[in-house]
């Protein structure tokens, strides 16, 4: 976390006077939440030593991205001192949050960048302009998946037909080159459902299961294995209602949508924390959101209750069971497997973990491709404008993982995982699933 | 349940790489957790064991650079890490680094410092250099030129060249400043010109688009007369430097070397890869990402450390303990108005009481606070007020250890590696 004060009683996104009991509220006041929200002992610690710009593998490929030092504490203190336009490079962070973790002083650049964007996207962006809706449109990803999976075979064949996405690319400038991601004919909610819900009840080991927009409408099977998974060890697991994390929409500076979202999310999983559970996901960078982002950027009661109970989901089984001993002696068939670690998983410090566990089972051969960011950011790498950029982001990774024994990748981020098989054409799986195979499964094959 | 393994080494610079590999030459089970990118990614990249003699020995000798390092750590005074540790760690330290290392080093041949040119136009006297910086050697009499680009701050070839003959190099030396081809942004990232180099991309030069390497050459070229050695400012590729330097030497008919350069720096940035690399091959679990922030004692042993993941926190175990945290800049040790303190085991730091004691009057002078850290014994435990180990299995590396001023002295590395050594070693064969 970072040393910067978060806000104690209103958040950066609603500048109504009520809410901000300023009633001069200033619009062209650039990172409006600054009496509240202080990030001037972060910005103070910026001794520029430029670490944070050699770590973003935007500015490593971007000649016009000024990097991270400028759009963290030199913009935010050139931003103070004059009644100064945030700068529109602040739009191609592509809030990988790489610089966050490298700065050796604990400067909270992406709390910076976020706030910055979101006041950019505010004050300054055109809300008619057709990239402010493709990015709109990006980033509530989930209304859209939600629509989609209601007819998912005609969504899939939609999403991905010719003149279709041709006049996406044109009009909205979304890139024609990526295949959108197939939705699963039943969600995992549907499948919760169908199932008939939990079927472990156990008062005192208990998890809320936070599976994020993607494993329900799009690999419903990384769900399914996280909650067998924990069944195994005898948890009880809570599926509670939810939004989506917020991550797309911070990226975006649609920090109003992401509010939105997050109290729904922390109403929700609150109630499940004051019945004894844990929170889980299965996505880093939703991990990630509810932990770092959620309490930097809002103030929603119980906020930081949600962050402090929050886990990835094999953080939580390292730390509460033994892992390795009940893995030790399991023997799976399973494809030998290249692994990426996410940026945001990285972030967290779960960057070496995937390996690790998987390494104690018989037949799986893991291996780590290093640690360059895979380019897709998220929604950045679907921008037509940033297409070549985000693959020529990857171009490492890939080569990696050409040289890798395996040909099925592995990696807990779903975006990640779309870039993953788009410059490589492998099949890419989930932690989980390889956990489930060795702990769950009766057939043991790769299924 | 914690997360369990025999030494457990907190911090991710050199000190805690070379822990961790001395640890797992014992056959220890090692974890490494480290909370952000260490002070290696601002460093030069060189390796100092030991350039000048350390205070307590007298002026003149102190401002002669030492040529065998070696030879003087018998001088150094009580309670400096090398004399705790003495010097089969140094040699220890510095072969771990070495096998760690293997050929993208240089300067394992001799006990003897080599001199290497800095972006200053200094001399400065080393025990390991990058095989990048091979060829530019000060002892070396090749006449050389110096390259410099006007967007890449830090490196005025000039300068640099005035101040080498300055210094009394045994060869002529001159310097132009270019501009980089391809017309990079003023503030171009060191990574933008690194990631050009190291995919060859094409660039455009007077409307013709040509491979980046092959545009540098042309343009350096022209400047070139008959100077057998060319030395370009540390920014020749991060992935694969050797093949960037000989594509240039090649195109140039002229050695090629890099100047190391001040922070960011590429080559402490391929150093960090290197050992982080290494750690992997030797089988050491590494976390990066959180810091380590309590500690839960069991008697005089340590029992486990609580890491912070953002607001969770999560609980380690060990048997053996290696605190390599780094000093202030690594955030190991911090100050506020009050005082000087180790943040996870608050350990004692010697200090004078009154805060403006920790500075002398000259920027120069023997400063106090440069040589602020914890006191150990010569099993590298940190002591505790009574001078005794303040926990049976906790032993302490690099820059969190008091009694030397790394930058005076220039043995930040060296002084990294050989308790590093020993401190591994130490709580391996323990675990
Ligand atoms: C600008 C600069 C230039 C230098 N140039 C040279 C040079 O040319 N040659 C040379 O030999 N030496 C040089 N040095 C010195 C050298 O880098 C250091 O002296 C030495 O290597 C320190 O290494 P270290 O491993 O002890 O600490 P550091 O490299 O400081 O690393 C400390 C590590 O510990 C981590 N850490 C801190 N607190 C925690 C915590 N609570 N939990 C987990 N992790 C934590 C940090 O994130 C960091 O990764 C230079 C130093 C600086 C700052
Ligand atoms: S890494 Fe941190 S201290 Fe260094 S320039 Fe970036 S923000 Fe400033
Ligand atoms: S978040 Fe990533 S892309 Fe954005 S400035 Fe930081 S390192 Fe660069």
């Amino acid at each position: 976390m970072s040393d910067a004060e978060t806000p104690d009683d209103y958040d950066v996104t609603d500048d109504s006077p009520a809410a901000t009991g300023d009633d001069e509220f200033e619009p062209v006041q650039v990172f409006p939440e600054s009496e509240d929200m202080d990030l001037r002992p972060g910005s103070d610690d910026c001794y520029k030593c430029s670490t944070c710009d050699t770590n973003c593998p935007v500015a490593e490929v971007d000649d016009d991205f000024p990097g991270p030092k400028f759009q963290g504490p030199e913009q935010w203190r050139l931003k103070r001192k004059d009644d100064h336009d945030i700068d529109d490079s602040v739009m191609k962070c592509s809030n990988c949050m790489r610089c966050d973790s490298a700065c050796p002083s604990e400067v909270p650049l992406s709390q910076m960048h976020n706030t910055a964007r979101g006041s950019f996207v505010e004050n300054q962006m055109d809300k008619l302009s057709p990239e402010y809706i493709r990015n709109r449109i990006l980033s509530n990803y989930r209304t859209s998946a939600w629509l989609a999976s209601k007819v998912p075979r005609l969504s899939n064949f939609m999403m991905n037909f010719g003149p279709a996405r041709w006049v996406m690319e044109k009009t909205l400038g979304v890139t024609a080159e990526r295949d959108f991601p197939e939705f699963a004919e039943q969600t995992f909610r549907e499948w919760w459902v169908e199932r008939g819900g939990a079927q472990v009840e156990n008062p005192d080991k208990r998890v809320a299961y936070f599976h994020g927009c993607y494993s329900n409408y799009n690999t419903p099977e990384v769900g399914k294995a996280m909650v067998e998974v924990f069944e195994e060890f005898g948890y009880e697991v809570m599926v509670p209602d939810q939004g989506c994390s917020g991550t797309p929409m911070f990226a975006n500076g649609m920090l109003d949508d992401a509010r939105r979202h997050a109290e729904t999310n922390v109403e929700n999983l609150v109630a499940a924390i004051g019945e004894g559970a844990d929170v889980i996901a299965s996505c880093t960078s939703c991990s990630l959101s509810l932990r770092q982002e959620y309490p930097e950027l809002f103030d929603i009661h119980g906020i930081e209750d949600v962050s402090e109970h929050t886990y990835e989901a094999l953080e939580y089984l390292r730390i509460h069971e033994d892992l390795e001993g009940e893995l030790d002696g399991s023997e799976v068939d399973f494809p030998d497997l290249a692994y990426h670690a996410p940026c945001h998983a990285r972030n967290q410090g779960l960057d070496g973990q995937a390996i690790e566990v998987v390494d104690r089972i018989d037949g799986v051969e893991a291996e780590d491709v290093g640690d360059s960011c895979s380019g897709i950011s998220g929604t950045y790498g679907w921008k037509a404008e940033k297409y070549d950029l985000s693959m020529e982001i990857g171009e490492e990774m890939f080569e990696h993982m050409e040289d890798a024994e395996g040909d099925v990748g592995m990696t807990e981020c779903p975006t990640c995982a779309m870039q993953m098989g788009h410059g490589t054409g492998y099949e890419i799986r989930h932690p989980l699933e390889v956990l489930e195979a060795a702990l769950v499964s009766e057939d043991t094959s790769s299924a | 349940m914690a997360i369990e393994d025999d030494v457990l080494v907190i911090g991710g610079g050199v000190a805690a790489v070379a822990s961790a590999l001395a640890a797992r030459e014992t056959g220890a089970r090692v974890r490494l957790i480290a909370h952000k990118q260490s002070t290696l990614r601002q460093a030069s990249g060189l390796i100092d064991v030991l350039g000048y003699h350390p205070e307590g020995a007298d002026d003149e000798s102190r401002t002669a650079p030492i040529s065998d390092p070696f030879g003087a750590l018998d001088a150094v005074p009580e309670g400096h890490p090398y004399e705790r540790v003495g010097e089969e760690a140094v040699r220890g330290g510095l072969d771990l680094f070495d096998d760690a290392v293997g050929d993208a080093y240089a300067g394992g041949h001799t006990d003897r410092n080599a001199l290497v040119p800095t972006h200053g136009g200094t001399v400065k006297p080393t025990a390991r250099y990058p095989a990048g910086a091979a060829a530019g050697l000060a002892s070396d009499e090749r006449d050389a030129f110096l390259v410099g680009f006007d967007a890449v701050t830090g490196f005025d070839a000039d300068v640099a060249a005035d101040h080498l003959r300055a210094a009394g190099v045994p060869f002529d030396v001159r310097g132009a400043t270019l501009r980089f081809p391809g017309d990079l942004r003023d503030d171009a990232k060191l990574t933008r010109y690194a990631h050009l180099l190291d995919q060859n991309d094409e660039i455009e030069v007077d409307g013709q688009s040509r491979p980046a390497r092959e545009a540098l050459a042309e343009r350096v070229k022209a400047h070139l007369g008959g100077h057998e050695r060319v030395g370009f400012p540390a920014i020749l590729g991060d992935a694969e430097p050797a093949g960037v330097r000989a594509d240039l030497a090649d195109s140039l008919g002229a050695d090629v070397f890099e100047v190391p350069m001040g922070p960011p720096s590429l080559p402490g940035m391929r150093l960090s890869d290197m050992l982080f690399e290494a750690l992997e091959d030797a089988g050491v679990h590494v976390e990066t990402g959180n810091p380590v922030v309590d500690v839960e004692a069991d008697g005089d042993r340590v029992d486990r450390v609580i890491a912070e993941h953002t607001a969770t926190r999560v609980p380690y175990r060990a048997e053996q303990y290696v605190l390599a945290t780094g000093g202030l800049v690594g955030k190991g040790i911090r100050s506020d108005r009050e005082r000087v303190y180790e943040p996870i085991f608050d350990l004692p730091i010697p200090q004078p009481e009154d805060r403006y004691d920790w500075f002398e009057e000259g920027a120069f002078d023997d400063h106090p606070f440069a040589r602020f850290g914890v006191p150990v014994d010569r099993e590298t435990r940190p002591l505790d007020a009574d001078d005794e180990p303040a926990y049976e299995n906790l032993r302490a590396a690099g820059a969190v250890v008091g009694g030397y001023d790394f930058a005076a002295e220039k043995s930040g590395s060296g002084v990294s590696l050989a308790t590093g050594y020993a401190a591994g070693t130490g709580a391996g064969e323990r675990a």
